[in-house]
Formats: C-alpha cells, structure tokens, sequence
C-alpha cells in the first residue's frame, strides 16, 4: 500500500467525478430541494408524535432532533459515497465490466468504493450540521475537547458500519446478479434510524442492534452529545465497526474469487 | 374487431411482462419485505401510546397500517426509471415505430409486477396476524371490492403523474431526480407514515385537495374499517385522474416532437 499513490488516484476520481456531475447543474438543484424537503417532512412527522405527548421512549422533542440532524449527515454521506458507487457494483457485475477493474494495478475494493462523488450530497451534509448546531444550542450542550473526540469517533464508527452494511449487500450481487432490491430493504431498514431507538418495542430493539446493527448508527452518537451515554456502549460502537470492516474486507476478497466474467 | 385487437395485445404483453417478472422472484420477494415502515411505523405508535391522542384504538390503528402497507404494495410506480433509461440508451425509438403507445408496455410491466407480488405480500401479512393476533379481520365483500377499486385508482393517479415526469424526458434527460422530488411530500402527506387524521389542523385544512390523501390513507382507511368519506375520497380519484390524463396526453404529444434519437 503506498499512500502516496492512492491519494493522488483519489484526487483523479475527485477531478473527472465532479466534472461528469457538474455537467447537470439543474438537477443538483432539484437535489437539494428534495433534501430540504425530506428534512422539513420528518421534522413534520416528528412532531405529530410528540403534539400530544412530551417524551418518546425517553426522549424529547429538542433531544429527538439530534437524532434528525446526524441521521440527515449520514444520509449525505451515503447519498454522496456510497450510493453512487456501491451500486455501480451491481452494474459491473450485471456487464461484466468488473474485469477491468480486477485487472488495474490498484486495490480493486479502493477503487470499487471511491470511484465516484456525488456533490448533491454535500448540501445535505452541511444541512445536517446546520441542524447539529441548532440542536446544540437548544439543548445547551457545552463544547469542551473529550465532549468534541467522544463524538467525532462515535460519528466515524457509524460512517464505517454504514459503509459495510452497503458493501455486504452490494458484494453479494456476485452471487445474485440482481441486488438493487435487497439495497431497497436496507434503505427501508436504514429508515429506523431517524428515532430514537428506545421508541421502539422490546424485540425490534434487539433485532435492530444485534442483526442489523442501525441502533449504533444514529443513537449512541445522540446519547454522546446529550451526555447520556455510557462508556460501554462507546466501546461496543467501536468493536462492531471494526469487526465489521473487517469483514467486509475479507467478505470482498471471498466474493471475487467466485466472479466468472461474463463470457466466461 | 378493433377492441378484439386492443385486447389481444393487452393480453400478450400482460403474458410476456409476467413470465419476465417470475424470472426475478427473489428480486420482487425483497421488493415486498422493503416496504414494511408502515409496520416500524405502527411501533412507534403503539409502544408509545400515541393513539389515544387521535381516538383510534390499537387493533383499528394496526389494521390501518397493514391496509397501508397492501396499497403501498400495489400501487408502487416506477415507470420514470425504467423510461428514463430506455430514453438515455435510445431504446424509446424502436417502441415509437410500433402502433403502440410505449407507455402501454410500462403499464403491462406494473401489471405483471404487481401479480408477482401478491402472494409474497400475503405472506409478509400472515405474519403480521401471527405477532398481532388480535386484528384479524375480515371486510365484507361491497368494502373489498371498492378497496381494490380505489387502490386501482391510487395506482393509476401515481401511474400518470410518474408518467408525465417521465415524459419530461424528452427535454432534460435526467427526470428520475424530479420524481425524487415529488416522492418527498408523497411520502410524508400520503399517509403512510401516519393516518391522515393525525395530522395537525394547519396541514389538514389543505391536505384533502391536493391527490396525496387519496394514494395511501383514503384506500387503506376504507379496507381497515376506520371512518372515512367513501363516495367523496371515490370522486376526488376520479377527477384527479381527468386532470391528469389530458395533462399526459398533451406532453406526450409536445415530447415526441421534440425527440431526437441517438445518431439521428
């Protein structure tokens, strides 16, 4: 691994990603209305939860938010990497296509995952953000250094979670050929993460923290910045994420020794 | 003679379109278990006791959502993805040679689909009256018939309005991210989310005009047995379809004059 080299490969993919996008300039405004839109939505439905009731599963609507404004980040995240080239994934299998990928000097997974930006997804990250301040000032959450790293690794533990589960379903294609409504069910699942985990009863719960691990994506980092959280759950967070890139890195060198190219 | 024709061509691309569907059964067995978040959404509700605030109590709320996620199920459209890509490939200019609307072929394909998934939403709601054995029920046979009629109607308002976005083709190539746009309050106004009655007195005072009430929360409201204004919800379908058929007729025509093939 030579970092040197990956990085200015990544500023290549970087380059002729944003040039290809840029070429629909109205569509990325058509994006970032439907991003605005999708945010004031759930706010809406949000708050027809909580008109008659303060607290959901022990959250409040202020607390509640938190939970809006990072899944909306991880959204961006999702909508700018791993969405455009995760399913790409698909493509390349369904054409045979993978064969040039396989075949360039550079780690196939790297360049699989990378490939391709999409920028209308960075206006939904700032949105988020956007929110993530609004909701720290309501909920007057002091900012000091441990409060800021506890967070950042929360934060990235999910990104890397999120990353795999979209690498596990997208890799099986190899297997199934078609995979675009299997990437639908984890959409829907993904869904989840918009409310607090404890509104949820008892079996959904350990569904969705011990199968499919959404739980750790959006709610511990809102129990970080509300000072609820406990320190082993942050420890779990980062075991899971580790354990799961891991293996989507081992499931990746598994699944392409079952590729038959096209013809073959 | 004529209809004789109509109907034979119906009946062969309806045959064609379902064998092509059976080959994906996996692919539309996913299909059907992504669109469970009216049942996450049902938690929510429930395990919070949120109902009571809106006086429906748990079994008619349960069979609410269930209806919700059977008319989701059978009026999903995606005919703006499948026409956008025919669009970029130029594959619309042999289907616009033939003596037949393409359009017809799209909707033989949502047809077909929508056979293929019958059974594994039946299945997926065999469990819900596993877990939830309390709201069975069973809806007399005048009731089910106008459910399905109106759930026919649901499909065919969204069938329309996909397809004159799609139609918006001819001009900006990449229509699919207006239909995410307009999936937006379709989502959230629908009610699929959460009963139309729920909804605060500022949203519901507007709601009823506009189509979005009558593609999920009028037909689910009207198999589950919950109060709602049958002819009203009926002829409001209705004049949305008369709006909006002209409205296609009118663009498809400007469209076709407008496009040019790939190499021509």
């Amino acid at each position: 691994m030579n970092l040197r080299k990956y990085l200015k490969v990544y500023k290549k993919f970087l380059h002729t990603s944003l040039a290809s996008e840029l070429e629909y300039q109205t569509n990325i405004l058509v994006d970032l209305i439907t991003a605005i839109l999708s945010l004031v939505g759930s706010i809406f439905l949000l708050s027809i939860f909580f008109q008659n009731s303060g607290y959901i599963g022990g959250w409040k609507f202020e607390q509640a938010l938190i939970i809006q404004a990072i899944y909306t980040i991880l959204n961006g995240i999702t909508n700018t990497w791993f969405n455009p080239n995760l399913t790409e994934i698909v493509k390349h299998i369904r054409e045979g296509t993978l064969d040039f990928v396989l075949l360039k000097p550079i780690d196939s997974q790297f360049f699989i995952s990378l490939k391709k930006i999409n920028p209308s997804g960075f206006l939904e990250i700032m949105l988020g953000f956007l929110l993530l301040f609004f909701c720290i000032r309501i909920n007057q959450i002091n900012l000091n250094l441990s409060f800021l790293t506890l967070s950042s690794i929360t934060i990235s533990c999910s990104i890397c979670i999120l990353y795999s589960l979209w690498f596990f379903i997208s890799t099986s294609t190899i297997w199934f050929v078609k995979t675009w409504n299997a990437i639908e069910v984890l959409r829907s699942f993904l869904y989840i993460g918009r409310f607090p985990l404890s509104s949820f009863s008892f079996s959904l719960r350990i569904f969705f923290s011990v199968f499919i691990p959404i739980a750790f994506i959006t709610t511990i980092p809102s129990e970080v910045f509300l000072g609820l959280t406990v320190f082993w759950k942050i420890l779990l967070e980062i075991i899971v994420a580790t354990l799961f890139l891991i293996n989507s890195r081992k499931f990746w060198l598994f699944a392409i020794k079952f590729y038959s190219s096209a013809s073959s | 003679m004529i209809s004789n024709l109509i109907n034979r061509k119906i009946f062969t691309l309806l045959k064609v379109q379902y064998s092509n569907m059976l080959e994906y059964r996996v692919e539309i067995a996913l299909w059907a278990i992504s669109g469970i978040i009216p049942f996450f959404m049902l938690n929510i509700w429930t395990n919070n006791n949120l109902n009571e605030s809106i006086n429906i109590s748990d079994t008619l709320l349960s069979r609410y959502f269930l209806c919700a996620f059977f008319v989701r199920q059978f009026s999903v459209v995606w005919v703006v993805f499948s026409f956008e890509e025919d669009s970029l490939m130029g594959k619309v200019s042999p289907y616009l040679i033939q003596p037949l609307n393409p359009f017809f072929r799209y909707f033989a394909q949502h047809l077909a689909e929508q056979i293929t998934r019958f059974p594994f939403a039946l299945i997926i709601a065999f469990f819900f009256f596993i877990l939830n054995p309390e709201s069975i029920w069973i809806p007399n046979l005048g009731i089910l018939l106008l459910s399905i009629v109106s759930t026919f109607l649901s499909f065919l308002i969204q069938f329309l309005i996909q397809s004159i976005v799609a139609c918006l083709c001819f001009w900006t190539e990449k229509a699919s991210s207006i239909e995410r746009l307009l999936f937006i309050p379709t989502l959230f106004l629908s009610g699929l989310l959460a009963p139309v009655v729920s909804f605060p007195a500022y949203v519901k005072s507007w709601i009823y005009l506009t189509p979005f009430p009558y593609l999920i929360d009028f037909p689910a409201n009207l198999l589950s047995g919950n109060e709602t204004n049958i002819s009203g919800g009926l002829i409001m379908q209705i004049l949305w379809i008369f709006i909006l058929f002209p409205l296609f007729k009118k663009i498809w025509s400007e469209g076709t004059k407008k496009y040019t093939a790939m190499g021509s």
